[in-house]
C-alpha cells in the first residue's frame, strides 16, 4: 500500500491564514457573533465569467483549490474531493425565500442551480478542466473527514496518484442565526462564535517536496464517553504507536456540554502533551476542523505551536505525530492522525 | 478472474412499490408510478407529473414503529424503511457482529421540513427543532439509529449521481478490507424546492416523460430509497451467505463541461462507462444490459446516447430508462436502478424503454421497447448529474 | 423605447450579476450571447423569467428565447409588441 503524502496546506477562516505566512502569529480570539472569514480578492483567482454566480462558499474553495494546487505543483489532480457540511447554504436561502415569498411565481434558476451540494467540486473540476473522480461528503462534521478517508484510499490502492482534497462551509445569512438561536435555547450550547472556512490541500503517493504524511483517518458515529479513551487506543496501536508517542493533540472544543469527550482524554492519557485548541479562534461550524488539519500540518512543517492555540504550557522540541479529534454534539467523531516525513 | 463485491440483500420503496417484490412485479408488467402529485400542495400541480410514493409520513413512520412525536424527514422515513428491508432481506441480526458501515446519500435531504417551516423559525423559536433535520447528514444519522450501526457512518451528494457514489465508495472499503460490510444506497424525498428548481430550468414535462423518444419533453421527478447490503469475501464464507449478485465495476468522472448540462459528445459519461469497465475486467460486448441514466431531458438523453455509442459501436447492447416508470428520484436514482439491475441478473430479463415511440434521429440507436427473457450475466447501471458528476456501475452475476 | 432599452439593460446587469458592466457599456446592438456580452443558457432561463415577471411575457419552451435575445434592439422590439403589463 502507498503512503498518503501532503504537499500543501491552504485555508481561507477567519484570521488571516491566505496571504499572511506567519502562522497565527497576529491571530486573535473572535469577539463578534460570527466569526467570517477574512476573504482574499477573489478577483485576482477567478475570471468574471465564473465569478459572477459565485457565493462565499464556491469562491473560498474555489480559490484555496487554486492555491492548494500550486504550492503542490499539481496542474490537474487525479481527483477533487470537497466537504461540506451544510453546502452551498447561502443560495439554499435566496431559492427558499424567492420561492416562499412569491408562492411559487416568477423563480429564476440561478441560486438553485448554486444550491446544489456539489457545486464547489464542480466549480474546481470546471475550471480547471479535470474530467477525473469528483466527490462530494456532507456528513456533519466528519464531512471533511471522509473526504480525507476517500483521498488516503484512493492513494494507498494506486487509484490515484494526485488528490485535491478539502472542506468549505459559508455562513449565509439566516441558517446561522436560527442555528445561533438554537444554541441559546440548550443547558449548555457551544459557546464558540458559528463561522466560516475553507482549506484545501494537496496529497500525492510522490514523497519528493512533502512536509507531512497522512497515517490515518477513522470515523465513527457514535461512542460513550466511557469508551472514547479505549477507541483512542485502538487506532493509535494499529497505527504501531502509544499515547507518548503522540507530540501534540488538536480538539475541536467549542464549550458545549459535549466537551467531555475531550477533557477525558486531555486530563487523563494526554497530561503531558501539548494541547491545542482551535475552534475560539475558527470559530465553530461542520468543516470547522479542516482549519485544525491546516494548523497539524504547519505545526508538522514549522516545528512550532502558535501561542494562541496552545491550551496548557507544554512544548516540545520535536514534534512526529500530530493527532486531531473532534466530534459533534457526541455524534460524526474522528481520529486524524498526521506525521512527519 | 477476481470477483467483485457480493451484494447479499437490498431493499427499496419508490412510486412502483414498497418493497422489492412490488418493484420487480411492476417492472415486469411495466406498471407505471407516474401520476398527479398529492402528498405535496403545489401551484404546479396540474402542469406536472411525479412518481410520488404513496403512503403518508404517517404510514411510514407507525410501519417503522416510531414514537409518536419523533421529527423524521420524507428522506429518512423512506431511507430507513428501505435499509431496513435490506438488512433483514441479508439475513443480518447483529449487526455488530462485522465492522459494519453505512454510506447513504441524498440531495434533498430535510428540505421538506425546511420549506414548510422556515419562515416561522424567526418568530416562533418552539418550531426550530425542524432544523434540526435540514443538514445532508441527518437522514443518514436517522438511518443509522435505526440499524443501529455505530461505526463509519457518512453521506454523499453528487447531484443525481450520489447512490452510485455510494454503491462506489461501499464496494471500494471493503475490497481494501477496511470494513467487513457496508449497507449503501440513497434517498430523497419529493419536495417543493426540487420541483420549482427543476421548473425553474424547463426540464420538467406536462406528462408522462419518454425517456430516449425523440420528441421527448422533459423528465418526471420522483422520490425513492433503496439500499443494498456489501459484504466481504470472508463474511461470506464464514456465514456462508447467499449472494444476489456482484458489483464487479464502478467509476466516477467528472463532464467539467457545464454546471447543468452535458457536453455534446457525453465525456464524463463516456470516461465513466469506460473506466468501469476497466475495473470490471470486462469488454464492452460483455454487457448484457444497460439501465440507462435516461432521464428524459433533450440534453442528458441525447449526450448519454452519443457516449453508449462511443463506447459499444456498432454492437450497443439493450438499454432501457426506468425512469417513465419511477421518475427521476435524484440522489436515490442509482440506488432503486442498482436494485433494478440486480433484478435483471436474477430474472435473466431486461425492462422495456416504456412510453417510447421514436428514436433520437441524430444516433438512430432505440432502447429495448419489449420485456424480454434473455441471458444477462452483465449489468450496466448510468447515473449522471448536475455539476458533470457522471458514474457508472457494472453488477454480475458471478 | 430608449427608455425601455435603458431599463433592460440596468435589469440585465443586475439580474445576471455582470458586475464589471456598466448601462454605457452596452450598445443596442451587441449580441447578448457569445462574444458580445458572454451571457449563456442559464442567462436565458433568467431572461426569460424577466419577460414574464416585469411584462407579463410567457415563453414556454427555451429556444424561443434564441431569436428574442439577440440584442437589447431586438428584445425591447419584441417587448414593446407583446408586452400584457
Amino acid at each position: 500500500m502507498k503512503t498518503c503524502f501532503i504537499h500543501s496546506a491552504i485555508c481561507i477562516s477567519a484570521q488571516e491564514t491566505f496571504y499572511n505566512n506567519d502562522f497565527l502569529k497576529e491571530a486573535s480570539e473572535v469577539t463578534t457573533e460570527f466569526a467570517s472569514a477574512i476573504h482574499p480578492v477573489y478577483k485576482d483567482y477567478i475570471p468574471p465569467a465564473a465569478i459572477r454566480r459565485m457565493a462565499p462558499g464556491v469562491k473560498m474553495g474555489v480559490v484555496a483549490a487554486k492555491q492548494s494546487l500550486n504550492e503542490a505543483n499539481i496542474n490537474i489532480p487525479e481527483a477533487i474531493i470537497v466537504g461540506t457540511g451544510m453546502g452551498c447554504i447561502e443560495d439554499s436561502e435566496k431559492f427558499l425565500n424567492a420561492l416562499i415569498d412569491n408562492d411559487e411565481e416568477f423563480l429564476a434558476p440561478t441560486s438553485f442551480i448554486q444550491s446544489t451540494h456539489n457545486t464547489v467540486g464542480a466549480q474546481i473540476a470546471l475550471g480547471l478542466q479535470c474530467k477525473a473522480y469528483n466527490m462530494t461528503y456532507v456528513h456533519g462534521a466528519v464531512s471533511f473527514e471522509s473526504g480525507l478517508l476517500d483521498a488516503q484510499l484512493l492513494i494507498q490502492t494506486s487509484e490515484a496518484k494526485t488528490v485535491l482534497v478539502g472542506g468549505v462551509d459559508e455562513l449565509g445569512k439566516e441558517f446561522s442565526v436560527f442555528f445561533n438561536k438554537i444554541e441559546k435555547q440548550q443547558p449548555q450550547g457551544i459557546q464558540v462564535p458559528f463561522g466560516e472556512g475553507a482549506g484545501f490541500f494537496g496529497m500525492s503517493s510522490e514523497k519528493a517536496g512533502a512536509f507531512a504524511i497522512l497515517k490515518d483517518v477513522q470515523v465513527f458515529e457514535t461512542v460513550s464517553v466511557a469508551d472514547i479513551t479505549s477507541k483512542l487506543k485502538a487506532f493509535l496501536t494499529n497505527n504501531g504507536l502509544l499515547f507518548q508517542d503522540i507530540d501534540a493533540i488538536l480538539m475541536g472544543e467549542n464549550g458545549d456540554a459535549y466537551d467531555v469527550y475531550y477533557h477525558e482524554m486531555q486530563a487523563s492519557v494526554f497530561l503531558k502533551t501539548p494541547q491545542i485548541s482551535y475552534k475560539k479562534v475558527s470559530g465553530e461550524f461542520y468543516t470547522a476542523s479542516v482549519f485544525g488539519f491546516w494548523a497539524g500540518c504547519h505545526l508538522l512543517k514549522r516545528q512550532e505551536i502558535p501561542k494562541i492555540l496552545l491550551k496548557n504550557s507544554i512544548e516540545k522540541k520535536n514534534y512526529q505525530h500530530v493527532l486531531l479529534y473532534n466530534q459533534y454534539k457526541g455524534k460524526e467523531h474522528s481520529f486524524t492522525l498526521l506525521s512527519r516525513c | 478472474m477476481k470477483r467483485g463485491v457480493a451484494i447479499t440483500g437490498m431493499g427499496i420503496i419508490s412510486a412502483i412499490g414498497t418493497n422489492v417484490e412490488e418493484n420487480m412485479t411492476a417492472l415486469l408488467f411495466s406498471k407505471t408510478g407516474i401520476g398527479e402529485i398529492s402528498n405535496i400542495t403545489t401551484r404546479h400541480q396540474k402542469d406536472i407529473k411525479v412518481g410520488e410514493v404513496a403512503n403518508t409520513n404517517s404510514q411510514i413512520a407507525k410501519s417503522l414503529q416510531l414514537p409518536e412525536n419523533t421529527i423524521f424527514s420524507r428522506s429518512a422515513l423512506l431511507g430507513s424503511l428501505a435499509a431496513k428491508q435490506a438488512l433483514e432481506n441479508a439475513q443480518i441480526e447483529r449487526i455488530s457482529e462485522y465492522r459494519t458501515g453505512l454510506v447513504s446519500s441524498t440531495t434533498v435531504g430535510g428540505m421538506d421540513l425546511t420549506e414548510k417551516h422556515y419562515k416561522t423559525f424567526q418568530s416562533n423559536p418552539e418550531t426550530l427543532k425542524y432544523l434540526k433535520s435540514h443538514p445532508a447528514g441527518d437522514s443518514t444519522q436517522k438511518i443509522a439509529e435505526q440499524l443501529g450501526i455505530t461505526e463509519f457512518v457518512t453521506t454523499i451528494s453528487t447531484a443525481c449521481s450520489s447512490a452510485a457514489n455510494a454503491i462506489m465508495l461501499g464496494a471500494r472499503l471493503i475490497k481494501a478490507g477496511k470494513l467487513d460490510r457496508v449497507i449503501v444506497g440513497g434517498t430523497d424525498c419529493l419536495s417543493k424546492f426540487t420541483i420549482n428548481g427543476f421548473k425553474t430550468l424547463m426540464i420538467l414535462s406536462n406528462e408522462n416523460c419518454t425517456p430516449f423518444d425523440a420528441n421527448r419533453k422533459g423528465l418526471n421527478l420522483g422520490e425513492a430509497a433503496a439500499y443494498l447490503v456489501l459484504e466481504s469475501e470472508a463474511v461470506i464464507k464464514k456465514a456462508n451467505k447467499k449472494v444476489l449478485g456482484y458489483v464487479s465495476g464502478y467509476a466516477n468522472a467528472n463532464d467539467a463541461f457545464h454546471q447543468t448540462a452535458s457536453s455534446a459528445e457525453g465525456e464524463g459519461a463516456f470516461l465513466a462507462m469506460q473506466k468501469a469497465l476497466k475495473v470490471a475486467n470486462l469488454q464492452p460486448e460483455e454487457i448484457d444490459y444497460i439501465n440507462a441514466h435516461g432521464t428524459a431531458t433533450l440534453n442528458n438523453d441525447l449526450s448519454e446516447s452519443v457516449a453508449i455509442k462511443r463506447i459499444f459501436g456498432d454492437a450497443v447492447p439493450d438499454f432501457s430508462s426506468t425512469k417513465a416508470l419511477t421518475g427521476h428520484t435524484l440522489a436515490a436514482a442509482g440506488a432503486i436502478e442498482a436494485v433494478y439491475s440486480i433484478v435483471s441478473l436474477q430474472e435473466q430479463c431486461v425492462f422495456p424503454n416504456v412510453n417510447f415511440k421514436q428514436p433520437i434521429p441524430e444516433l438512430n440507436i432505440p432502447p429495448a421497447v419489449k420485456f424480454q427473457k434473455k441471458k444477462v450475466r452483465h449489468v450496466m447501471s448510468n447515473s449522471f448529474g448536475f455539476g458533470g458528476n457522471c458514474s457508472s456501475l457494472i453488477f454480475s452475476s458471478e | 423605447m430608449e427608455t425601455l432599452r435603458q431599463e433592460l439593460k440596468e435589469n440585465i446587469i443586475e439580474q445576471l450579476n455582470l458586475e464589471d458592466f456598466t448601462v454605457d457599456d452596452i450598445a443596442d446592438d451587441d449580441r447578448l450571447f457569445g462574444d458580445g456580452l458572454g451571457l449563456d443558457s442559464i442567462d436565458a432561463l433568467e431572461l426569460i423569467v424577466m419577460l414574464d415577471k416585469n411584462y407579463g411575457i410567457k415563453l414556454t419552451d427555451p429556444k424561443e428565447g434564441k431569436e428574442i435575445f439577440v440584442s437589447i434592439a431586438v428584445l425591447a422590439e419584441y417587448i414593446a409588441t407583446h408586452r400584457t403589463k
